[in-house]
């Protein structure tokens, strides 16, 4: 079935050499579908020796989600990287059957239906953007309507109650959503538009700081709106206590500057900055502050015979995991408590999984990225590139944040797994992330004459 | 820009590697220590995950299971859990285990590698063993007469197989159910509390981990080294010793509870426990042999283990004459567990020679396929087989007419050795009542049973008939139980 194009190719496009390969995308789909399904099938196993009633219902619903996106893809981005969909069908599909087995010990909280709500949300939201978002660089033109609506989203939490130290959450009625989230996707479509625009000036122009001209500090008018934005995202997300996601949009920022100007200056001011505010937020504020305690002294608790704390317990499921782990179904990180099916759903992965199952999971991951950066290498408009580098770095520095954070690498900050974790935003953002990295990997592939930046 | 964006691509691989070595670090090299922190939940899960394996008596269980649906799912629950205490211990979620429970843990909660089908099985299925079933040597007539023997005193009982090392009871009272200390909830705590409050220690196992000072039945280990060591050669012959006896140094005079012991033969002082004659005995036969033929008995051995460790019982190594003499006659700093005094009297029974006592029959899997089996072990020949038969024939003669009667059994060939033991400051408290004995039915090629039976609140007169008459009673309900289950 690979191979015969539905006549949907753009027409601008001349007979192009490249293959398609749409086939192997629906080939590995049905990898991706057979995969989530048979470690749901093994959850039930586990637990309670028989197949799981709802097997051939989660079985459906995945592949059919799965093949509706190919559908997409298949009419609107027929050169799209074919390794991008089922990455993320496998990753979501993944976090379900984890979330369902963690569900399990919770009988009185299950996460696992909303999660598969949110997941239909999400591809539906892929394939809206698949099939309506023709061109990346339309998304150009609404640079600074994105980034007024990064910030409203962003400020929004701050009037709504705290939850678990962290003001990051709207709650309206059953659902509570974390518009931080969809912040990140527009704050990258700003960061990416912005610095296409001003990128020699920022690169070229400017007095010199250091009299051998390594550093050059741009005038103000091209500098001021970056760095003011930039303080106000940072600002915002202080109050909010979200020193994750401050994490990412710092990390997002650097990223795309370096990227954009070249100026390894940058990565040093960066660094200092970073170092800089991490240790006096570090120090003076008091949640964060514990949360570096318990990086540098995660049995701390234990120690102080208040029992193992969040992160002793993720460790403790980390190691029982071993090389091999202990199967789906037959661990126990559902003693982390609270955060297991969101913040801390790599535990689980890690200890059912083990170091082989978590090892694929992060190559997912980085190949994910490193089809990202490779669109982004393709691509001719500056605007695309830093576009697809700006989500590839999003989702690289998500996974490091968050999983460097629960095995005890760095200070654990609340952020979720790409996919895996439980959470509506994050879920939908993910796939919004895919739909455009789909969107710009399209233009890469299937575009061999050079386009003309809009 | 595409020099930039391969070096933002490396920095992005650089995480994910880190990632990686990370995962590497904890899931491998920190994974050992990590599983083994005591606060890690999952090894007391994994434990009470399944049933644990059962104890038996007599081919029955003793212990059982209950599916509580908690975390810590199954809980032990315990058949006449007072009964068999000492022997089984108590299999806790909270405070642990003890005695066999802890002696046989890997069997019974099925962690033993040796439970598996076949070598390797489990670490490459990762499938957990049923836990395995431990077969003991209690016979549950014995164990059984024992306790009701003992009643409401405070005492032990040791019962062994001379010629095997069988233990056939093991009995300690007062006793408490260990099924109370099953589970996780307030209750547990609170009889936990109460047990270690209790004046009467209710989970000191008395026959294996309390000490007490012989008193005279320790006069068999000192006749046996006087025989051994040629001091006395006749027993019918008449000792050079006074009553009183002054012990040697010291202005101290030793007397005696009956008459007819001055100059009395080995044969008379055996009889009727003549303390002044055993003294001297002690005293001239040297601290040497006595020392030798009492560590030949088991004494000053901390190793032992029945598979639960015995506490070691004490004859001190370097005395001078007069503490010598009194530890002869099982004072002084002599002290002996119940079972010590059982192996002492078996190996009067088995010509000298004393079989490594053991509680574990064999254990198996499940399903009943033998995993390990307990033989017979000799640990030392405690005496010449003729001094054996000599005492044999004195021990038989105390019960026949003298200070042992009240363990006669008709019918029944039955030795014996009365003691009562002094304690406190001054010789304040309340004596020990020993008895120790064996027995021998006159169709059985070898005596069957010996036994050990103290009884801490002995409320009689003092003097040798307390272990007369409050032990001896006892110690012949359990011959006659023993006899009976041959």
């Amino acid at each position: 079935m690979a191979g015969t194009s539905a006549g949907a190719a753009p027409p601008a496009v001349p007979a192009a050499r490249v293959p398609r390969r749409r086939g192997t995308e629906l080939t590995l789909l049905v990898v991706a579908v057979l995969l989530s399904v048979y470690g749901y099938c093994a959850v039930g196993l586990a637990k309670n020796g028989t197949v799981p009633p709802g097997a051939a219902g989660y079985g459906a619903g995945l592949g059919v989600l799965a093949l509706v996106a190919h559908l997409a893809v298949r009419l609107r981005a027929p050169y799209a990287d074919p390794l991008l969909l089922p990455i993320a069908v496998l990753l979501n599909g993944l976090g379900l059957v984890l979330i369902y087995r963690l569900d399990l010990e919770t009988p009185h909280d299950e996460a696992a239906p909303a999660q598969l709500i949110w997941s239909t949300v999400g591809v539906g939201l892929f394939i809206a953007a698949v099939l309506f978002l023709r061109d990346h660089r339309v998304l150009q033109r609404y640079a600074y309507l994105s980034v007024v609506t990064a910030l409203v989203l962003m400020i929004v939490p701050i009037f709504f109650p705290a939850v678990n130290g962290a003001r990051i959450w709207i709650r309206i009625g059953g659902f509570s959503i974390q518009p931080g989230e969809f912040a990140k996707i527009l704050l990258a479509v700003f960061f990416a538009s912005y610095l296409a625009a001003n990128r020699n000036a920022l690169a070229y122009t400017g007095r010199t700081l250091w009299r051998f001209k390594r550093l050059q500090l741009p005038t103000g008018r091209v500098l001021g709106p970056i760095v003011a934005i930039w303080l106000l995202s940072v600002g915002v997300l202080v109050l909010e206590r979200d020193l994750g996601t401050s994490l990412l949009f710092f990390g997002l920022f650097v990223i795309l500057l370096y990227v954009a100007t070249g100026r390894i200056g940058w990565i040093a001011v960066g660094l200092l900055l970073a170092a800089l505010g991490a240790f006096a937020v570090g120090s003076l504020e008091p949640h964060v502050h514990s949360r570096v305690e318990d990086w540098l002294h995660p049995f701390a608790s234990i120690d102080a015979g208040r029992g193992p704390n969040q992160l002793a317990q993720s460790l403790f499921a980390f190691a029982a995991g071993g090389m091999l782990g202990t199967g789906l179904g037959a661990g126990h990180s559902i003693l982390i408590g609270f955060a297991a099916k969101s913040d801390f759903i790599l535990a689980t992965a890690g200890e059912e999984l083990g170091l082989s199952g978590l090892c694929a999971i992060f190559l997912l991951y980085a190949l994910l990225v490193e089809r990202g950066f490779r669109a982004g290498l393709a691509l001719r408009d500056a605007f695309g590139r830093l576009l697809a580098i700006g989500l590839a770095s999003i989702l690289a520095l998500q996974v490091f944040v968050i999983a460097g954070g629960v095995m005890g690498l760095i200070p654990l900050t609340g952020m979720a797994m790409p996919f895996l974790a439980q959470g509506g935003s994050s879920v939908v953002t993910n796939w919004i992330i895919v739909a455009l990295l789909i969107r710009v990997s399209d233009s890469a592939r299937g575009q061999p004459v050079p386009a003309e930046a809009a | 820009m595409k020099r930039y964006i391969r070096h933002a691509a490396a920095f992005c691989a650089l995480l994910l590697i880190a990632l990686l070595v990370n995962a590497t670090r904890v899931q491998v090299f920190q994974a050992d220590s990590l599983d083994a922190d005591e606060a890690n939940r999952r090894n007391a899960i994994v434990r009470f995950e399944q049933p644990r394996g059962d104890i038996l008596v007599d081919g029955r269980p003793v212990t059982g299971s209950r599916d509580t649906g908690e975390q810590l799912r199954y809980e032990r629950t315990y058949r006449n859990g007072p009964l068999y205490a000492p022997v089984t211990g108590f299999a806790s979620q909270v405070y642990g285990t003890t005695l066999l429970e802890n002696a046989e843990d890997d069997i019974l909660s099925g962690t033993d590698p040796m439970l598996a089908p076949l070598p390797l099985w489990n670490d490459i299925t990762r499938a957990q063993n049923p836990g395995g079933r431990v077969e003991t040597t209690i016979r549950a007539a014995v164990q059984q007469a024992a306790y009701a023997g003992l009643g409401g005193k405070r005492g032990a009982v040791a019962a062994l197989e001379p010629s095997t090392g069988k233990i056939l009871a093991l009995v300690s009272t007062p006793s408490y159910d260990p099924e109370r200390l099953s589970g996780t909830d307030r209750a547990v705590a609170d009889t936990w509390a109460e047990l270690n409050g209790s004046a009467t220690k209710p989970m000191l196992n008395r026959a294996i981990r309390q000490t007490y000072p012989p008193g005279s039945t320790f006069k068999v280990v000192t006749a046996a080294a006087a025989l051994d060591s040629g001091e006395v050669t006749d027993p019918d012959a008449p000792t050079k010793s006074p009553s009183p006896y002054t012990l040697p140094g010291t202005s101290t005079q030793l007397t005696n509870e009956v008459d007819g012991c001055t100059n009395a033969s080995l044969r008379y002082a055996f009889r009727w426990s003549c303390n002044t004659v055993f003294a001297k005995l002690g005293v001239d036969t040297g601290l040497a042999p006595m020392v030798g033929t009492a560590r030949d008995f088991g004494f000053n051995d901390g190793g032992l283990e029945i598979p639960s460790s015995v506490a070691a019982s004490n004859f001190d190594t370097s005395m001078d004459r007069a503490q010598l003499g009194l530890s002869a006659i099982g004072q002084y700093d002599t002290r002996a567990t119940p079972l010590q005094m059982a192996m002492v009297s078996a190996a009067v029974a088995n010509g000298g020679s004393v079989k490594a006592p053991h509680l574990v029959d064999r254990t198996t899997t499940e399903d009943g396929d033998v995993v390990d089996a307990t033989g017979t072990k000799s640990l030392r020949q405690a005496m010449n087989p003729g001094t054996a038969a000599q005492l044999r024939e004195m021990m038989t003669q105390v019960v026949d007419e003298g200070t042992g009667t009240n363990a006669a059994i008709p019918g029944v060939t039955v030795g014996g050795k009365t003691g009562t033991a002094q304690h406190g400051i001054d010789n304040s408290g309340t004596p020990y009542a020993w008895f120790i004995s064996w027995a021998q039915a006159d169709d059985d090629p070898e005596p069957s049973v010996a036994v050990a039976v103290v009884v801490e609140d002995a409320a009689a007169d003092r003097g040798d008939i307390s272990g007369g008459g409050s032990a001896a009673p006892i110690a012949k309900a359990v011959m006659e139980a023993a006899i009976g289950a041959h």
